[in-house]
């Protein structure tokens, strides 16, 4: 008996043993050897919340605040707390019925879930900020107000410079993997924000939050050990003159175009307009993507930085660059007279040819008075180089020289999206023609600014500044100095001086004699500044309709330095399609900039009244419109009494298409584009409309090898 | 008075009460720490008695009261009044279905005003008496079946009136008499059978029903053929493998299927369903039906969930643990019914695999405490008692730990000592210390 109790009283403890190892070992099991509990637990319990820095802000030269943080509100809803809440005060504020106030719950709890808080109206306007701020009571607790940082431009200006922030895309975040950005982040898409997005967004900081079953953050995780501190982004100082930006900006109203203004001395950016501008503050706040999208789908392309990513032949303004080649070369002295009496040869056919000008000019008549056969022979001179072996070096070093001015290549300038622009080199000229079947008459009209020849407005004004400053240029920037250092050597570039080619002072005194007597007495007198000494040239460029055939109105350029002595402002012009020549509207546009810049105002009530003409003159060229009225025809597209009303559709069986509508055309808004400019211009800006021509046009044979001009009108 | 004192502490087995004490001490901060929050003023909510742990203390305070209590008791009071108890026992059961109030859809609980007592959870202490009474009489014969049918019907009579009161999962803890009753001498045929029949559950849960009644039938016919000679000599062997066959089959088709659509309720089955990873067609379940047309609830959140969660927190605590109060899924309450059913995860959390490790063995040196109790006692009264103290405590805590670390379904009951309840406090506690005093007395009488 006892042995049997014995037994199953063993049997017994084996059981109860057996149980607990099995328990035990299943504990092992999950707390020793599977890793997933420990990562299943963290990733519930804890949440990591990313505290956003405020953005650095940014300086004009004066130390005025141009580039500034505010605090919009979004509205939030929480919908486990809906109940009590008075459903109709939201509906009557927020302007919505309650269909779809009840849509816009559903959709916060399918997105975050019950008890989070999901974004009910996002940005509110001022006005209904202050109307659900005052009727918190009656809305809390399902609603709340969140501050939600937002950047703010004081001087409703500088927009391309600046630029403008947008949520982070999924490219984005594959290139940026350590900048530790996550969906719905801003960051800076275009302008500074975007060049010096590294030193403006500061450092996140991280808070590790443990969070409850409905994921409510209750406390800080282990007190806060693992946290780190947001640090706030860096201020930027930087060069532009927010006062001369503004009046840039009111000058290019209604323009197609740019204007750069570069200090020589240090290179940093005074004003860099693209016309047309734009409120950079609609690129903000709640109104942000509607704008964003019909800035996108306007024929004029208000958000493309006109400055650095538009190319364009850059006609006379190019005369000076040649001239100091060929002073430099010593193929020409400044005393070089070139006169052109009727007839021109030397393009290997033995057969005259026309002149571009007719008369007797010297170097310093030739750049006062835009001559086109002067540079057409010093280019001559140039490519026909005897101390070249052949006309590849020859071209070759003429494009050395361009590529030493800033020309050809991207400078290398602060502001993102900078194009690189084109100097024709040999390799450029056996690709298109073969080697040996191309000479300098082939490329003619590159000796004045025409034909391959591209550059960007920056590069022109930088091109000033290195003939103001006879012979050094320093990368053009908008930012000198970021506060608390430069950690990621961002500004290295913009120290050191530009002299890729030595050319004599005495070249540039030369130079600059001609571009004084262009701004005194030539074809830019428009630019003239009292008690100032400006050096200029104009430009008047050629275009064409992308396809190369359709002929659009010239391009008005005019670029200048001033004063001639201690030159402080390098400047750039530049009027797309505007017609006439660049004396004509661009010079006068570059002499305010001059003496908003160097006089600090303008009180002189004739110059105010100019700057107003300015401001109200509207060249946008006729077929922007054309493109407006075909986007607008499109959007209404099947609204055939709207079609009909714009004169769109005249009538139904008679036109279905979209052709051009002359009746149309006279609706247009451009009142101010047929009045004349007041008699300031003067009669020379008749030499620059030579340019206009091509070169070789009196020789049929010629003309057929002559290859059809590559697209002009390179602001697409 | 020290003479007095030293009679009354005679022979008590003090390792149990330090045990007893570590468990309920470990049980009192494992509540504490699912409950407090990093900003909560201890001192103000334990004088409020508002939170679990604070109840909890009084609990613990009310528990050793009458623990100290019953050690002054005649050990003899509790032989006499067995049967006795047993029936108020039964007759609580049955008043909760008139006075009887509805705790988490089960009406199993009488409101007292301070708690709600659970007649379920002290008809244990009653079924152990009785049962050791009725075992320990000098009339009975335990060899008989009719004496083992009376012992099987003293100790499941409350489960029946637990699967009634919809508390099916205290009606389980019944069954661990089944050890009792072995050690009384049940022939192992019974265990072996219960074991069988618990395979063949299983398996009908598990596999296709074509599929195990072919098998069934192949074993049967696989039986036939290879035991023909012997059939052929005794035809009484062919007569068990039809009846074998018959019950198997019968079994399968229609116990498993009735206990899960009409015993069980629809979460149970859910829960049991989920253990072999399938899921249960709530729409079968009786319960379901009646409570669709008393009121249109919607069906329980699966249990996966509770299961994950919990597995979660134990398996995130690793080898030392977060830390006491510093468990991210305990402080989260991530883990649903913590204090209760699920307070295991609260320590494993905190304290990992050394603090469960420590926590497993100290109730296996009670287990082992008590069996050897058990067996140097000289009257069966008092042997049958441990044992059914012992197979109780084993029940639980082997089902509470299985069920939260994913071995076994859930099924509500909690951990003895440890989970928040004043129901299953007192009723441990009671249970122990009759233990304690019974043993105290080994020597005195031979009952």
């Amino acid at each position: 008996m006892s042995d049997y109790n014995s037994i199953r009283s063993r049997v017994i403890r084996i059981i109860f043993g057996a149980a607990l190892l099995i328990i035990i070992v299943q504990l092992f099991n999950l707390q020793l050897l599977s890793t997933q509990y420990g990562i299943d637990a963290r990733n519930q319990a804890i949440y990591r919340k990313v505290i956003y820095p405020s953005r650095g802000l940014v300086y004009d030269r004066k130390g005025r605040v141009i580039l500034d943080n505010t605090t919009l509100y979004d509205l939030i809803v929480i919908p486990s707390q809906l109940r009590g809440v008075d459903t109709a005060a939201i509906c009557n504020i927020v302007g919505i019925d309650t269909a779809e106030f009840k849509s816009r719950v559903i959709n916060a709890i399918i997105k975050n879930g019950r008890y989070q808080p999901s974004i009910f109206q996002g940005l509110l306007e001022p006005q209904m900020f202050a109307q659900l701020n005052e009727n918190l009571y009656r809305i809390q607790p399902g609603f709340d107000l969140i501050e939600r940082p937002v950047r703010k431009y004081p001087y409703n200006a500088a927009g391309p410079i600046l630029g403008y922030l947008g949520e982070v895309d999924t490219g984005y975040l594959r290139r940026h993997p350590e900048g530790g950005y996550v969906r719905g982040d801003y960051f800076g898409v275009a302008g500074i924000e975007n060049t010096y997005e590294k030193a403006l967004m500061g450092q996140r900081g991280i808070e590790y939050w443990l969070r409850d079953n409905k994921n409510r953050p209750t406390s800080k995780f282990e007190n806060g050990k693992n946290d780190t501190v947001a640090v706030a982004g860096s201020s930027l100082s930087t060069s532009i003159d927010i006062e001369l930006q503004a009046l840039g900006e009111k000058l290019m109203a209604n323009k197609l175009g740019s204007v750069v203004a570069i200090d020589p001395r240090t290179g940093g950016i005074l004003a860099m307009v693209s016309g047309p501008g734009y409120d950079p503050s609609l690129l903000t706040g709640s109104k942000r993507k509607k704008n964003i999208n019909a800035f996108i789908r306007d024929p004029r392309l208000p958000l493309l930085n006109r400055a650095v990513s538009a190319t364009y032949s850059p006609g006379s303004t190019f005369k000076t660059l040649q001239a100091l080649i060929g002073l430099q070369e010593g193929l020409i002295t400044t005393d070089f007279k070139v006169s052109c009496s009727g007839a021109f040869y030397g393009c290997g056919t033995g057969r005259p040819q026309r002149c571009l000008d007719y008369g007797t000019f010297d170097l310093r008549g030739a750049i006062r008075l835009s001559d086109n056969t002067y540079f057409a022979t010093v280019m001559q001179k140039v490519i026909n180089n005897p101390a070249m072996p052949d006309i590849d070096s020859s071209l070759n070093t003429w494009a050395k020289y361009m590529n030493a001015f800033g020309l050809g290549h991207k400078i290398g300038v602060d502001v993102p999206a900078e194009k690189p622009g084109l100097i024709p080199t040999a390799k450029f000229y056996n690709k298109r023609y073969g080697k040996g079947k191309w000479n300098y008459c082939t490329f003619r009209s590159v000796s004045i600014g025409q034909g391959e020849v591209n550059v960007t407005p920056l590069q022109v004004a930088n091109e000033m500044a290195y003939i103001a400053n006879k012979g050094w240029y320093k990368i053009p920037h908008v930012v000198d100095s970021i506060a608390g250092g430069d950690q990621f050597g961002l500004l290295e570039r913009f120290k050191e001086k530009h002299t890729a080619v030595t050319i004599d002072d005495s070249v540039f005194e030369a130079v600059h004699d001609g571009m004084q007597g262009v701004v005194d007495n030539g074809t830019g007198t428009g630019a003239r500044v009292k008690d100032i000494v400006v050096c200029g040239k104009t430009g008047t460029v050629e275009n064409y309709a992308p396809g190369g055939i359709i002929k659009r109105p010239n391009h008005a350029f005019f670029c200048a330095f001033a004063p001639r002595v201690n030159p402080k402002i390098a400047i750039m012009c530049v009027v797309e399609n505007s017609g006439r020549f660049g004396g004509t509207y661009a010079a006068p546009i570059c002499g305010l900039m001059i003496e908003k810049y160097l006089k600090d105002s303008i009180t002189d009530k004739g110059r105010l009244e100019r700057i107003e003409y300015f401001s109200k003159l509207n060249l946008v060229p006729d077929f922007i419109y054309t493109d407006y009225k075909r986007q607008d025809s499109i959007d209404h597209k099947g609204d055939t009494a709207y079609l009909r009303l714009k004169g769109y559709l005249r009538i139904m069986k008679d036109t279905l298409g979209l052709e051009d509508d002359p009746e149309a055309d006279d609706s247009k808004t451009d009142v101010n584009k047929k009045t004349e400019l007041p008699k300031e211009d003067s009669s020379k800006d008749k030499k620059d409309s030579n340019a206009a021509s091509n070169p070789i046009i009196n020789n049929a044979d010629d003309k057929k090898k002559l290859p059809v001009p590559d697209k002009k009108d390179s602001a697409q | 008075m020290s003479q007095q004192q030293a009679i009354i502490s005679k022979g008590i087995n003090w390792a149990v009460i330090w045990l007893y004490l570590a468990l309920v001490a470990i049980g009192f901060l494992a509540i504490f720490s699912v409950e407090h929050k990093p900003d909560e003023n201890v001192l103000q909510t334990l004088g409020g008695f508002k939170s679990n742990y604070s109840k909890q203390l009084l609990f613990i305070g009310i528990g050793l009261l009458v623990g100290t209590f019953i050690l002054l008791i005649d050990s003899k009071l509790f032989t006499a009044t067995a049967n006795l108890l047993y029936a108020l026992g039964i007759v609580l059961m049955l008043a909760t279905f008139v006075i009887g109030k509805n705790i988490n859809g089960s009406k199993s609980w009488i409101p007292l005003g301070f708690m709600n007592l659970q007649p379920a959870e002290l008809c244990k202490i009653f079924v152990s008496l009785a049962l050791a009474k009725y075992l320990s009489r000098p009339e009975t014969d335990f060899r008989k079946p009719q004496s083992q049918l009376i012992a099987a019907a003293i100790a499941l009579a409350p489960a029946v009136l637990s699967v009634a009161q919809h508390e099916a999962g205290l009606a389980l803890v019944y069954f661990s008499f089944i050890m009792v009753l072995y050690r009384e001498g049940l022939p192992p045929a019974y265990l072996i059978i219960g074991a069988s029949l618990g395979v063949l559950a299983v398996a009908s849960l598990v596999m296709e029903e074509n599929t195990l009644f072919i098998t069934l039938s192949v074993m049967a016919g696989l039986a036939l053929l290879f035991l023909r000679r012997r059939i052929r000599r005794k035809k009484s062997i062919l007569l068990m493998i039809i009846a074998f066959w018959a019950v198997g089959v019968g079994v399968q088709r229609f116990a498993v299927p009735y206990v899960l659509n009409s015993a069980f309720e629809c979460y149970q089955s859910s829960r049991i369903m989920s253990m072999v990873g399938k899921e249960y067609d709530c729409s079968k379940n009786k319960h379901t039906k009646s409570d669709a047309n008393a009121n249109k609830k919607p069906a329980k959140k699966t249990d996966d969930y509770n299961v994950k969660q919990s597995k979660i927190a134990i398996g995130s605590g690793g080898l030392l643990g977060k830390g006491f109060l510093k468990g991210t899924q305990t402080q989260g309450n991530f883990v649903p019914e913590q204090h209760t059913d699920f307070i295991f995860t609260a320590i494993g959390e905190s304290f990992g695999f050394w603090g469960t490790t420590i926590l497993v063995l100290l109730y296996g040196l009670l287990l082992f405490l008590i069996v050897s109790m058990a067996e140097r006692q000289r009257s069966v009264f008092s042997r049958v008692y441990a044992y059914s103290v012992a197979s109780i405590i084993f029940f639980h805590v082997v089902i509470n730990m299985c069920m939260t670390i994913g071995l076994a379904p859930v099924i509500g009951i909690p951990l003895p000592l440890i989970s928040y309840g004043g129901s299953s406090l007192l009723t441990f506690t009671i249970l122990l210390f009759i233990l304690v005093r019974l043993d105290a007395d080994r020597q005195m009488v031979l009952r």
